[in-house]
This record gives C-alpha cells, structure tokens and sequence, in this order.
C-alpha cells in the first residue's frame, strides 16, 4: 500500500525502484500539487466539520449557555464539572440504560437477521435475487419522516394493522407506543426493519469470499449445514461481520431519529435516548452541558467499537495474529 | 474495490438449461440446497418488510373514515385522490419540493467534485501530511452528529446563513463518507496508467479530468445517488436551520405538519408521506445496482 511507503523529504539519495517518488524537488512540487487538491475540501472540512468538533470540546469545559452568546465574556472555564454533572443527573442515566438496551438488543438482531436473510439469498435460492435484494433494500432509502407517519397508524392500538394481524392467532396487542414496556421493543423493530438492507448487501459480498472448496470438503467429511454455517461461513466472514457490527453499532449509540419522531422520549421517558436528552438540552439552551454529554456519547461510541474488535476480532489463531480486520478509518483497500 | 464488487452476482443468470453450469456457479456443492423453505423464509421477511409501504400506499387513497374503521380495511373500498388534492391546495408541496432538489443537487455536485479531488491524491499521490490528512477526515465518521450540532448552528447564524438555502447547503458539500467511497475506488486504478501521464509531463490536474474521472464514472454515479439521498431524506439539520416554509424541504414540511395540529388528519399525513418517500423509490429501482455497488464498495475488503 502506498501509505506505508511514503516518503520523506529529503530522505535519501535516488535509489534505483521508486527513485521518482523519493526524488525531494519532485516530492515537494508533489506535495504542493496534492494540497492544491485537497484544498477545497480541507477547507470547507476546516470550517464545518473539524472546528465544530474542537467548538464542541471547548464548550463542554465551559458554562456557556445560549444567552451567552451575545456575550461571551460571562462564560468561564468550569474543568470537568459538566461531565461530573452529566454522569449524575438521573434523566442522563435513564436515557444511558434506554440507549444500552436499544444497542445490546439492536445490534445483535439486527446482525441476527441480516445475516440469516443473507445465508438465505447466498445459498438458498437461485431465482429472484435481485428481487428479494432490492426489496429488503428499500426501507434504507425511505426518509423517516415518512417511515413515522406509516409506523404510527401500524402501531395503533386499534386501528392499526400489527394488533390486527396479532388478533388473527388470538393475541390481543398492546398499545404499542403508549406502554413503558413496549415502546421500546417497538423502536428496536423500527431500527431492525430500517437498517438490515444495508447490512444484507455488506454480507452478501462477504459471503462471496467464503470458499467454496472448505464447505465440499467439510461436505464430504458429513458436516451438516449448521455445523458448516458455524464453523466455515462465521469464521470466514468474520472481518465483514466486524465491519457490519461496527457501522451498525456506530448507528445505534446515536438513536434519536426512531423516538424524535414517533414518541418524543415517551411514555415516561421510556424511549429517551442520550442523543435525545442530549438535543433537548441543546434546546433549553445548556449548550456546555449539551456539549459534554455528547462528548460522553462520542466515548461511548468508541468503547463499544473497541468492545466489538475484542469480540469479533480475530481470534482463532492461538497466538493472536492481527490482521486485517481494521475499521473504516484505516482501512486499507485494493492492492 | 475489486473482488467485492466483481464477484457480485452477475444480472445475467445462467440460462436453465445448462444444470452443469447452474450447479458450479449458484449452487456449489456444500451449500444448501436451493428449496421450497428458502423461499417461504424470505418471501414471509419480504412481505414483513414490504407491507409497510403497500399499507401507505394504499390507505392514501382511502377517505378520512375508512381509515379510521375498526378492524382495518386493507384495501381501499372507494379509492379517492382527495387526500392528494387536499394536501397541493393547503400545502405549498412544489416548493418544498424544489428546496429539497435544489439542496440536494448542490450538496451532490459539491460532494462529487471536492470529495473526488482529495481522493484521487490521497489514492495516488504521495506527499507530506496525507496520513495525517487522511486519519483525521475518516476519524471524523465516528463522531456524533449530536457533537457538531450547536457550534453548527453558532457558525451558520453568526455567517448569517439562517434560513438561507446557503445554511442549508454549505455545512454538507464536503463528507468524509465521499472522500472514503471515492479513495477507494482511484486505488484500483492502476498506477502505471498514471504514472505514464506524468512521465509524459501532463499535470496533475490535466491527468485528473482527462484520464482519472472519465475512469471513475461508475463511482461517481454511485457518489451521486447516494449522496443525493441523503440529502433528500435529510431532516435534523434542515429542521433546525429552515424556520419560514419557504426553505422547508419536504421532511421537514411533513414532520412539523405530523406532529402540530394536524396530527389527526390521517389522510392528509400518509399522502405527503407518499410524496416524499415514491420519487426517492423510483430513483432507487432505477438506479438500485449502484446502490449495491456503493455498499459492497465501501464494505468490504
């Protein structure tokens, strides 16, 4: 890969393989060309996305609050005593545990059921593919705006069609948005129905790598297809498996859209989550405090990804190799 | 890219009458058997997933009162347009609708055009800072939306780009998403293509628009879809930064329209729900193998 031989400046005499690249006049014109592309959107990147970032860390260690804006001179330096105050403010701990139980019980469903619908489609069928592809597909491309109009009639305790199906087999359905119990079981579905097209294309592909020979010859061996699905397709599709787990966990931390929408936080802030409660503070004008809760919400996006490298990672190699399995950040590709 | 994409499911299937050459390709030995179950499975999941949108459908053009009954019709009994009429007479959807594609179609181009040129040198070039440059602009994609969204806001109003379609654009036309599906896709060009216009003393910007983006239309066309999309479907920020309807997109007209007063008028609610998600649909079924190729591309490997 081309980034692990970059070259310095001036670092040696030509050699004889790669003399262009390490030649320094040469280099440096390179260079310049190269940030002349980078410009415009180091620029806008600068401006609208990085400053933010160090905008928002700043914030965090401050007492900034919305009025003080028009006059900064009032803001002081605080430390760390947001981040104190965020960790016991009990609406904090509930929107924690709300969002901890919509990752623990999402991620895995969703991977769940994604990876199963994926197997299927891989091995299962031969016709209509692209037809159960695109349908599973379509929910990724539905604005959710739209996706909440819909819900909430599905979800209507009378009129809706999910207590309507459930009364078919004699199951009376409960008031699903209305019910502390029930509400959030029914965002998790949302998410589920919402993210797995994605997740089934990712797979898709990953299932491609998987080689066929291994599966004959553990065949022939009289390994039935579960043993095979175990301990062949998961082994082998494990880096996709990381990769699906992680952009999905990613997501998942952030869970706002499913309850700004459908239930605003309710019943009882039982479908509150710490991107919510962390917008609702924005909105009474708690910027500092705001800001720390979403630099604990930035932690936790990172914990949970280092958590799911320890779990997926590589790890069948006794003397645990690393390799490849990298997040997209510095993913290395093509070669 | 490479193996991911290629190794995609070719769209020709290989004709029924060759079994010999059916078995090798979509059933190899080992893998399970193509059968009834499979269907049934992911034909049930489909309809799970599909009955959604059908219902939407479908119950937009029911009246008022049929879609309030109790048990649920499912089909309607006298299908009406009035939902529709209703909505173009007491809502002003055409312009919502060219705020949304006018925002999309700037964030797009801005994106295909920033986005391919710190590609491109971060894939094919070496020089001082791009591991850095790179590292940063990708580590961005883990953090949180909710991060950036007051100082956002602080930058935007103090520019004076509230409510301007320029506060709706700006903070978008440059995404590390772009520059990461973009790399990926110059780094499967071969460097000897090049390195042999450089030897012959072609710029760097002449290489880029004669030999390297005529080569990237497959992914810039998949760029483009995506990031049109996305904006499309966008909602926080335009929420937040449109505050008269003449910079409404169409989520945020839908959104403020569901949960103000009109809350009940259930008719009204699937109808615009239906304009905004089926222009976005037709776009996805025309277009949806380079949403395919988008996904693999940036997925795997």
């Amino acid at each position: 890969m081309s980034t692990d031989t970059e070259a310095r400046p001036g670092a040696q005499a030509p050699g004889r393989a790669g003399t262009l690249r390490k030649h320094p006049p040469l280099y440096r014109r390179r260079t310049r060309a190269a940030w002349g592309f980078a410009l415009p959107f180091v620029i806008l990147f600068v401006t609208f996305t990085a400053g933010p970032v160090l905008m928002s860390l700043a914030m965090a260690v401050t007492d900034i609050r919305s009025r003080d804006l028009r006059n900064p001179f009032a803001v002081e330096f605080i430390g760390l005593d947001n981040f104190v105050a965020v960790l016991q403010d009990p609406m904090f701990r509930k929107a924690a545990g709300n969002t901890a139980y919509f990752v623990l019980v999402g991620v895995p469903l969703t991977l769940a059921v994604s990876l199963g619908i994926a197997v299927l489609l891989n091995a299962g069928i031969t016709r209509l593919k692209t037809f159960f592809r695109v349908g599973y597909y379509m929910p990724v491309v539905t604005s959710i705006v739209a996706v909440a109009v819909v819900w909430r009639f599905l979800l209507h305790p009378e009129q809706g069609l999910i207590n309507e199906v459930l009364g078919w087999v004699g199951i009376e359905g409960p008031n699903w948005l209305a019910s502390t119990t029930w509400a959030m079981p029914s965002m998790i579905a949302m998410a589920t129905w919402r993210s797995m097209g994605t997740l089934i294309i990712i797979f898709l592909a990953g299932l491609q790598g998987v080689p066929t020979a291994l599966h004959e010859a553990a065949a022939l061996d009289g390994a039935g297809a579960w043993q095979r699905f175990r301990h062949i397709t998961v082994p082998t599709m494990r880096p996709t498996l990381l990769f699906g787990a992680v952009i999905t966990g990613i997501g998942y931390v952030q869970f706002f859209e499913e309850p700004f929408v459908m239930t605003q936080g309710g019943p009882l802030n039982s479908t509150l989550s710490v991107a919510f409660h962390t917008y609702n503070q924005f909105g009474f004008g708690n910027y500092g405090y705001a800001a720390a809760m979403s630099y604990v919400l930035f932690l936790a996006v990172v914990l949970l990804t280092l958590v799911q490298f320890r779990l997926l990672g590589e790890r069948d190699t006794p003397r645990r190799r690393r390799r490849k399995a990298v997040p997209v950040a510095n993913k290395e590709v093509g070669r | 890219m490479s193996a991911a994409t290629d190794r995609r499911p070719s769209p020709v299937e290989p004709s029924p009458g060759s079994p010999v050459l059916r078995r090798t390709r979509e059933r190899p030995i080992g893998t399970a058997r193509p059968n009834a179950v499979a269907y049934a499975v992911l034909g049930l999941g489909l309809v799970v997933v599909m009955s959604p949108f059908l219902w939407m459908a479908l119950s937009s053009i029911k009246s008022e009162g049929e879609i309030r009954r109790v048990p649920p019709t499912w089909w309607p009994e006298a299908p009406t347009l009035d939902n529709f009429r209703e909505l173009f007479e007491r809502l002003d959807f055409p312009q919502f609708f060219t705020n949304s594609a006018l925002v999309a179609t700037a964030v797009t181009l801005g994106n295909l055009l920033f986005c391919s040129m710190l590609g491109y040198v971060l894939a094919k070039s070496d020089f001082a800072g791009k591991k850095l440059l790179f590292r940063v602009v990708l580590g961005t994609l883990m953090i949180p939306g909710m991060v950036t969204l007051v100082p956002l806001f602080v930058l935007v109003a103090n520019m004076g780009l509230v409510n301007t379609y320029g506060g709706l654009i700006l903070p978008f036309l440059a995404a590390p998403f772009g520059v990461f599906l973009m790399r990926q896709f110059f780094l499967g060009i071969p460097d000897e293509l090049i390195d042999a216009a450089r030897v012959d003393g072609a710029s760097e910007a002449r290489i880029f628009v004669q030999i390297v983006m005529p080569l990237a239309k497959p992914a810039l066309a998949t760029l483009a879809i995506l990031t049109f999309l996305g904006s499309w479907n966008n909602f926080l920020w335009p929420l937040v930064v449109a505050t008269t309807e003449d910079k409404y997109t169409l989520p945020v007209a839908l959104a403020l329209y569901s949960t103000g007063q009109n809350q009940t008028d259930y008719g009204l609610l699937l109808a615009g729900a239906v304009v905004v998600v089926v222009p976005v649909l037709v776009v996805f079924l025309l277009l949806q193998r380079y949403f395919v190729q988008g996904v693999a591309m940036t997925g795997i490997k």
